[in-house]
């Protein structure tokens, strides 16, 4: 059962633009895919190392700009009569740079605040997402400013001369939004499941402990900063690519809040957790939006939280496990993934 | 006021080593070696500055004055960790564990030491690190039936009896490689068959070779485990020898009396 369950999943998930016409329904999809992504990188930090980054977006964003730039080309003029040009890249290339700008701020920012961690860190990442928002908004000669950056191009895949594919419209989008998903899933996977993982787990536990057994808390604090910030920079990098316009909203407080929303909710600290949590608050709004007024929305999706807060305070997977092993009437754990919540 | 010289053998030496809070003095003017493959019991009424000492050796304190050595590196400047890293290993008065996470993984956590995997080797999952996962895992396995909590692998360390989880603390300290361990009340809170089941563990400990540097209040224990007794007071070395010296020394006695009623 538990290992079927997610080659059900993908098997299903694969399967939907076969039966799902609805244009605007898939739309949701992407984007709430999308969203997913980064709420499994915000996991990282905040489920796994006890870190909250509340500017998470600002990777998400600073993924999407620098893919977006990287293949749109840019012309700059900076102090003293330089000019810097660059000429368009395959969106390909410029969604392998996002990723790399975005880990580099991720690199920079836990480098910069883990010394003093927690509450600092929270400071650090809201700031540093209004920073790049301010910049994203100020610097037109290179991002249009509140103008937006227009024509951004679609993602262009094969190999040049033999076969290409230029991923228009929502049902290739889709897949490259399941794709990378799966990949980022993977890789934080086989990530916390590992030494690396439990040294994330050991120092969000119980840090003297962890310090005392020779666990670099630096290290693998900025280590997971890292990883997450990429992966949330390539959800950004599959926005741009897909909506292909954007502008300085997407540093918006509210996505990140979002983000935190899904996990806490879905379980933080569980591999399944973000994705339910991704999928219920991603779909949620839209479900919503005949009946209520965008207002009336918010405060549904904010009792909707509380309630869950209130009684499954540790989220709908964790709460769901226990719920499956009283049912099984198993006590303990397995040895094997016990930690993590089982294989998904 | 009794005191040997630390031997060509030390490992350990604390020198002249001084801890200040503000205006109080938890440690003064502190110096003792540890020689290689001693038992060295560190003993003195309560405040007396024993875990500030442990605090010192394993760089969680910097001392204000004075230095600590191991093997000739000098640990003053080092975390943590890296005080981990050359092989001392502490554990805590206040029992520490990770509680959420099951024996079997708090052992594994341990272990830390044993891997070396990279973030690439990691996510590519390449061969060597399974392999390495493996054979984590069989050393778990081995250092849990070392200390006999094997049956209990699969709990969540936070849920064990007082007595096991002290335990775990040992078995997760041992995990981490330790050549010096230094153990702080370990028996605190065990009842006396606990209490003799850690000692045969300790015995067994120290025939892998292992330097323990021990923090104790339980007088039987020290006195019957221990090569070498140093005894402090207000933060000073009041006396140092085998135990049958210190069971004799004035001093220690002086400064045990009506300590000893409180804690019978
Ligand atoms: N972080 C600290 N800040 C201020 N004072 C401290 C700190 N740690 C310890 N002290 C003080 O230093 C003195 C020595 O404390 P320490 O914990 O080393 O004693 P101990 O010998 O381990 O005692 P016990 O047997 O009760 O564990 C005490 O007076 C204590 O209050
Ligand atoms: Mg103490």
């Amino acid at each position: 059962m538990r290992r079927t369950l997610p080659y059900l999943w993908v098997g299903f998930l694969l399967s939907v633009p076969l039966w799902l016409h609805d244009q605007y329904f898939l739309h949701i999809l992407i984007t709430t895919g999308i969203f997913t992504i980064t709420a499994m990188s915000l996991n990282l930090l905040l489920g796994f190392t006890g870190q909250l980054s509340l500017g998470h977006v600002a990777f998400f964003g600073v993924g999407a700009y620098t893919s977006a730039l990287a293949s749109l080309g840019f012309d700059v003029h900076i102090f003293g009569g330089f000019r810097i040009v660059h000429q368009p890249w395959p969106a390909v290339t410029g969604f392998a740079v996002g990723i790399l700008v975005a880990g580099l701020c991720g690199y920079a920012i836990g480098k910069l605040s883990f010394k003093v961690r927690e509450a600092y860190f929270v400071i650090v990442t809201i700031s540093f997402a209004e920073v790049v928002r301010l910049v994203a908004l100020n610097w037109v000669e290179l991002t249009q400013g509140p103008l937006a950056l227009n024509n951004i191009p679609p993602f262009t895949i094969g190999f040049p001369g033999l076969w290409e594919q230029t991923l228009w419209g929502k049902v290739p989008n889709y897949y490259a939004v399941l794709a990378v998903g799966a990949v980022a899933h993977i890789l934080i996977r086989r990530l916390v499941l590992s030494r690396i993982g439990r040294a994330m787990v050991a120092l969000k536990e119980n840090e003297p402990l962890a310090t005392s057994l020779g666990i670099d808390v630096t290290r693998f604090l900025v280590l997971a900063a890292v990883v997450s910030a990429g992966i949330a920079g390539a959800a950004g990098g599959l926005y741009a690519h897909y909506i292909r316009i954007i502008d300085p909203d997407i540093f918006l407080f509210i996505y990140t809040v979002t983000m935190v929303i899904m996990v806490v909710t879905g379980g933080k600290g569980t591999l399944a957790g973000p994705l339910v949590g991704g999928i219920i608050f991603g779909i949620l709004p839209v479900m919503l939006r005949p009946m209520a007024t965008p207002e009336a929305q918010w405060i549904i999706y904010g009792v909707f939280m509380i309630l869950i807060v209130f009684f499954l305070p540790r989220g709908i997977v964790p709460a769901v496990q226990d719920w499956w092993q009283s049912k099984m009437g198993v006590t303990q754990a397995p040895v094997d993934g016990a930690r993590t919540g089982g294989r998904l | 006021m009794t005191r040997h010289d630390g031997s060509s053998r030390a490992v350990l030496s604390i020198e002249q080593v001084s801890v200040h809070f503000g205006g109080l003095v938890a440690i003064s003017d502190m110096t003792f070696a540890l020689n290689q493959g001693e038992l060295l019991s560190l003993i003195g009424p309560n405040g007396a500055g024993k875990t500030t000492a442990l605090n010192v050796v394993t760089g969680f304190l910097r001392p204000t004055k004075g230095e600590v050595r191991y093997r000739g590196a000098a640990l003053n400047r080092l975390k943590p960790h890296e005080v981990a890293n050359l092989g001392l290993v502490r554990t805590f008065q206040k029992t520490s564990v990770f509680g959420m996470n099951t024996v079997f993984d708090n052992v594994l956590i341990g272990l830390h030491r044993h891997g070396s995997s990279s973030l690439w080797e990691t996510v590519l999952a390449l061969p060597h690190v399974r392999r390495e996962e493996k054979r984590l895992r069989e050393r778990a396995w081995e250092i849990l039936d070392f200390v006999g909590i094997d049956k209990h692998a699969a709990q969540l360390g936070g849920a064990l009896p007082y007595g096991e989880q002290r335990l775990l603390e040992v078995a997760v300290a041992l995990a981490a490689q330790p050549t010096l361990l230094l153990l702080d009340e370990p028996v605190s809170g065990m009842n006396a068959s606990e209490t003799a089941s850690f000692m045969k563990l300790l015995g067994k400990i120290r025939q892998r070779g292992l330097t323990v540097l021990l923090v104790e209040h339980n007088m039987h224990m020290v006195m019957s485990m221990s090569d070498r007794i140093v005894a402090l007071n207000y933060g000073k070395i009041i006396a140092e020898g085998p135990p049958a010296a210190i069971q004799q020394d004035p001093e220690v006695i002086r400064a045990y009396l009506g300590q000893e009623v409180k804690r019978a």
